[in-house]
């Protein structure tokens, strides 16, 4: 391939008539680069555009503005059926009057290719899906998770430059998720063609994702690697949706060096390493992970904040503490239950000290 | 064996049913044993059957031999008969042919629209029923005649130098049967298209289908139901039809209907006529079944 980006959106602009008659942008001015063989994620809550962005790559839908590229070429006078696109849909979309093969092999069909050569492909592809001997069933004689697969290989026995995915797993229960999201992210590698994943479920986007861009009222508000969107985050809804994150809002002291401290109103001042520079006086956000947060364990040259526990949640692996500090800031510390003593670190009323590095926040600013 | 008569859920059950059994036995079922009757024997002079009665199979006969009978003159066609009763399938099938043609683009249409527009236009389809036929019939005779609506129109704008003939021939009764039987293909084919998944459109498409092809691989095969019922909803009717084929065809088109008719009026030969109506219903009967047996299982579901 000439191009090493299997799919480009150009500033793309798609909006909608509501039913009131007013305009609305489900996508406004993307642009995006998914490199070839990338297993790429767009991940955000429902209306957030991700599922209208797919659907302009596998050519449902027109962009009102910009362009979308795929490996090179424009797409926009390109009929969704003459697209080198597959997609997984939502419901799968199988078809109901046909059996097994006749729905894997349609698209097989549609290019011409000849019935012992297609035959003998679709079986490779029930093979690939662990399905094998299914040809003669009907869609509505499978299971949820079945008809997942046979969806999958209906889509991959085209051998499509990019495959386009729809919440495929949303409506499978949890424990065969989690399966399918390995199986998944597995047998892109072995294929080796470039997915495309729609997905609401932060978990799924990190677990599988090369890298995942993250949209929220039709922007794509960050678009990396999954370590880069959960370590650092640019924005607070980056921050709030992946994981969870405690925020605490403060005004920016002074900056010494990489060091910039951040008064939090009442409760103590904060030292935080960031290589950005602030202007004395800046309404921030400091974010930090429960995860990142001690207690009762200070940390030399840290920051040691001194608060009071309001509730204590045992879930097994971890117990979640609920802090609040002196200045009406509030955190949520997760300590991991190792031992038993760990477990025992602090009660409901205690005073405690929340402590953590000066690199485990970030300075947020939107 | 009392007891379970005088359970209250019997009665209730019976009590409801039979109003409509007994109406169904005595104004269907039962005359269509008296027609039977009827058909097996032989003609009284003056109309109606002779007393007591003679039976005969004769009246099945002159269906395929037009002259056996004491009237035939030398020029006589032993195919008349069955040549009408093959005519008038044909022009079923063409009707029938034209609803489900015509019927389809618009029911997709009205399928289509916003769930309010579909209950509007629905009423649109549906209120000419509110019109007596007879009447919208001779209307439709007004718009179609040689000096009518349609040809003036045509005529004024230069579209056509001489009047179409569209009245009293077979083009004629043929229209008047595709206006009047229309809405019973759409209401049908609607429902099923209604029901119809978009998305495996876009499925199709996504697998390289272009639009006319994901039509026929996937969208008629799914509405199936829903133009098989048209089917026997218009073809049914539309074969046996005699008010429109008279009206339309001003009695130089005959159909089995208004040959049947006719035997019951001025031909005052009831068991002839009588065993004609036996014939086609076992016809029809005979064709509904044999489509339903092979059809799918969706299919047979459809009526």
């Amino acid at each position: 391939m000439a191009n090493e980006f299997a799919v480009e959106m150009q500033d793309v602009l798609k909006q909608f008539v509501t039913p009131e008659g007013g305009l609305l942008s489900a996508v406004d001015h993307v642009t995006m680069q998914i490199k070839d063989g990338e297993f790429f994620s767009l991940l955000g809550p429902s209306g957030c555009g991700k599922t209208t962005s797919l659907r302009m790559i596998a050519g449902f839908e027109l962009p009102t503005e910009g362009n979308i590229l795929i490996h090179g070429k424009e797409m926009s006078q390109v009929s969704a059926h003459q697209r080198p696109v597959n997609t997984v849909f939502q419901q799968y979309a199988l078809f109901p009057h046909m059996t097994v093969a006749q729905n894997i092999g349609f698209g097989l069909e549609m290019k011409g290719v000849g019935k012992a050569e297609r035959s003998k492909r679709v079986a490779e592809a029930l093979e690939m899906v662990r399905l094998p001997g299914m040809e003669m069933r009907r869609a509505k004689q499978l299971s949820g998770g079945q008809q997942q697969r046979i969806a999958l290989a209906r889509a991959l026995v085209n051998k499509p430059e990019v495959l386009l995915l729809d919440e495929p797993l949303g409506a499978l229960d949890l424990k065969l998720r989690k399966e399918m999201q390995l199986e998944l992210k597995n047998l892109q590698r072995e294929v080796g063609i470039t997915f495309i994943y729609v997905t609401h479920d932060q978990e799924e986007a990190l677990t599988m994702s090369d890298r995942i861009a993250v949209m929220n009222k039709g922007e794509a508000l960050q678009i990396g690697k999954p370590e880069e969107i959960y370590e650092r985050p640019e924005n607070r809804f980056v921050a709030d949706f992946i994981g969870e994150t405690n925020f605490l809002d403060g005004v920016v002291k002074g900056q010494n060096g990489n060091v910039v401290e951040i008064d939090l109103p009442g409760t103590d001042v904060l030292h935080v390493e960031s290589s950005r520079k602030f202007t004395n006086g800046q309404q921030v956000s400091v974010a930090v992970r429960p995860e990142k947060l001690r207690l009762n364990n200070k940390i030399e040259g840290g920051n040691n904040l001194k608060g009071h526990v309001e509730d204590v949640i045992y879930i097994g692996t971890d117990t979640h503490y609920g802090v609040r500090f002196p200045g009406g800031h509030r955190t949520r510390v997760r300590e991991q239950n190792v031992s038993q003593a760990q477990k025992e670190i602090a009660k409901l009323d205690d005073d405690v000290t929340v402590s953590f590095t000066l690199t485990a926040p970030r300075i947020l600013t939107e | 064996m009392m007891k379970f008569f005088r359970g209250s859920k019997i009665r209730q059950l019976l009590g409801l049913i039979s109003p409509g059994a007994l109406w169904i036995l005595i104004f269907f079922n039962l005359p269509l044993l008296i027609m039977l009757f009827i058909s097996f024997v032989e003609r009284g002079r003056a109309g109606g059957i002779q007393i007591p009665p003679v039976y005969t199979i004769s009246n099945y006969r002159l269906l395929f031999d037009a002259c056996a009978t004491e009237f035939a003159g030398p020029a006589c066609n032993p195919w008349l008969y069955l040549g009408i009763f093959g005519h008038s399938v044909r022009i079923a099938v063409v009707v029938t042919f034209w609803c489900i043609l015509v019927g389809y683009p618009l029911a997709y249409f009205i399928a289509k629209q916003k769930p309010i527009w579909r209950d509007a236009l629905m009423i649109l389809v549906i209120i000419p029923f509110w019109t007596n036929f007879l009447v919208r019939t001779y209307a439709l005779k007004q718009v179609l005649a040689t000096e009518g609506l349609l040809n003036s129109l045509l005529m004024n704008l230069h579209l056509i130098m001489q009047p179409l003939e569209l009245l009293f021939n077979e083009s004629g009764v043929v229209i008047g049967l595709v206006y009047g039987y229309l809405p019973f293909a759409i209401l049908p084919m609607y429902t099923s298209i209604e029901k119809f998944d978009h998305s495996l459109m876009e499925a199709a498409a996504d697998l390289g289908a272009p639009p006319r092809r994901a039509f026929w691989r996937v969208m008629l095969p799914m509405t199936m139901p829903g133009v098989v019922a048209a089917f026997v909803l218009v073809f049914v009717p539309v074969v046996g039809a005699f008010i429109t084929p008279d009206i339309m065809g001003g009695g130089k088109v005959e159909m089995i209907g208004t040959l049947i008719n006719r035997q019951f009026g001025v031909a005052r030969n009831w068991p002839f006529g009588s065993a004609m109506s036996m014939v086609l219903m076992l016809v029809v009967l005979i064709g509904v079944v044999a489509y339903f047996r092979s059809g799918t299982e969706e299919t047979r579901s459809a009526i």
